[in-house]
């Protein structure tokens, strides 16, 4: 199967922190890989790197789609293809939920006013807030905000979506609607890349889970492999820690 | 003499008010200027500041740091009697411009850099995932975020800007407070202070209402 994205070498320091120590994973399409691991593990500098909002050192090489992500004209095609929920939500504040989705269409794809409205509706229909179309971000609660934000990644058609801790910042009680909006967005064959410390969710949605530390891959298997029969002790040190609780 | 008569005399106030008048009009007219050359070099050194290269930067920082600092009354006659030694002899109304737009660029910059700088990188960022070249961007997303937060402060520092204007009496600049002292000697009466005054009450009151307004309407609808 192709790799829609093909991550060789990375590398990456901050200062004399080293973030990325060598880290190869292709991702197949439609493929669902979670990324879990202790915080500054670098799995959100890992996923950052794949639509270069952080750069990476040299060697190393991303691949998006058969395409390198590197600065330069190509950049923007590429970021087009990527699509990125953020722990944060990042939604546009002086906009309506109607006019963040559409923002991007309209500007990077040149879409009509009259298709990128109609997509608008259809995703907000999708994520099950149509009727927030009009609010501001600020009128929205976390977890609506969160699924607002995915249908503005989804407006643009990626061909992959990146998640970098989408339900971290959440009150607990409504981690779930957006981890539901997730599982919906798996099953419909959606190349993802997930971030998150949600075990349950990689358990039961990931194709492939890998565990990261210090910058290294550990391991990675299937999330049977991974959480019930984990072969390095680094793993299962940090799944006991984060499941007993 | 009454207390009318002495503060609100209407045959003074008739006699004075064309002179009044056509100070009123510099005053408006030197403010205007100020505001205009001070907004122009404000935003050319902000963008000097967080975009230039390293050496400008600070150059920037410390124009904006040393006119700050300085007294604009004290720059003022620096510039109107210091400079003429080196030759360079400017009229009142142009010695008052330059000083109050040194100072205003000043902090019309540290405003516009406060404002950018407020812009959350995370709307940077979701901007730049979403395939927005940096035009669209800046129009679309950054700008209209950055003038709600720099519009309130700017007007403020409109307002100081007018305010400053009177100082131009001191270089014998034919300005609404100098007018109205003139008045004054000459009729040997303080109504002429006293409709001055309240003419600087009158066209700054408003804007401080809309300062008030505008910080209000751009609170709702942010965060």
């Amino acid at each position: 199967m192709a790799a829609i994205v093909s991550i060789k070498n990375l590398h990456k320091k901050f200062g004399t922190f080293t973030a990325l120590a060598g880290i190869s994973l292709d991702v197949a399409e439609g493929e669902v890989v979670c990324i879990i691991g202790p915080s500054g593990s670098g799995k959100s500098t890992l996923i950052r790197c794949i639509n270069l909002l952080e750069t990476y050192d040299y060697p190393g090489q991303v691949i998006v789609d058969g395409i390198i992500v590197e600065r330069g004209r190509g950049l923007a095609a590429v970021r087009a293809e990527v699509g990125m929920v953020f722990q944060s939500f990042n939604l546009f504040p002086h906009m309506t939920v109607r006019k963040n989705i559409m923002l991007a269409p309209m500007r990077v794809r040149g879409e009509s006013v009259a298709t990128a409205d109609a997509m608008a509706t259809d995703l907000l229909q999708k994520v099950g807030i149509e009727e927030q179309a009009d609010k501001y971000p600020a009128q929205l609660s976390g977890g609506q905000q969160q699924r607002v934000a995915i249908a503005r990644a989804l407006a643009m058609k990626p061909r992959v979506m990146l998640f970098d801790e989408p339900t971290s910042s959440l009150d607990p009680e409504v981690v779930g609607e957006v981890l539901e909006v997730m599982r919906d967005l798996a099953k419909s064959g959606v190349t993802m890349i997930v971030v998150t410390h949600e075990m349950g969710f990689a358990r039961q949605v990931a194709d492939r889970v890998i565990f990261m530390d210090e910058g290294q891959v550990i391991e990675s298997g299937s999330p049977a492999e991974i959480f019930d029969h984990a072969k390095e002790q680094r793993t299962r040190d940090f799944l006991s820690a984060v499941l007993e609780h | 003499m009454s207390f009318v008569e002495t503060f609100f005399n209407w045959d003074v106030f008739v006699s004075s008010f064309p002179l009044l008048l056509s100070g009123l009009r510099i005053t408006l007219l030197l403010g205007v200027v100020s505001i205009i050359a001070g907004l122009v070099s404000g935003l050319f050194i902000a963008l000097i500041r967080i975009y230039g290269a390293r050496p400008l930067g600070i150059v920037a920082k410390v124009y904006t740091d040393i006119f700050r600092s300085i007294p604009i009354l004290v720059l003022l006659i620096v510039v109107y009697y210091a400079l003429p030694f080196v030759g360079l002899r400017l009229s009142p109304f142009m010695s008052a411009a330059v000083a109050l737009t040194l100072v205003s660029g000043a902090y019309t910059a540290e405003i516009f850099r406060a404002g950018i700088e407020a812009i959350p990188s995370g709307q940077f960022e979701a901007s730049q995932a979403l395939g927005l070249g940096y035009r669209h961007m800046m129009v679309d997303v950054i700008l209209p975020q950055a003038v709600r937060i720099v519009i309130p402060p700017l007007t403020n520092n409109c307002i100081n800007v007018i305010k400053d204007t009177a100082l131009a009496s001191v270089v014998a600049m034919p300005d609404l407070l100098k007018q109205a002292t003139q008045a004054q000697a000459l009729e040997a009466n303080p109504t002429p202070l006293i409709v001055a005054a309240l003419m600087y009450v009158a066209i700054l009151w408003p804007l401080v209402i809309l300062v008030g307004r505008l910080e209000k309407s751009f609170r709702r609808g942010d965060r």
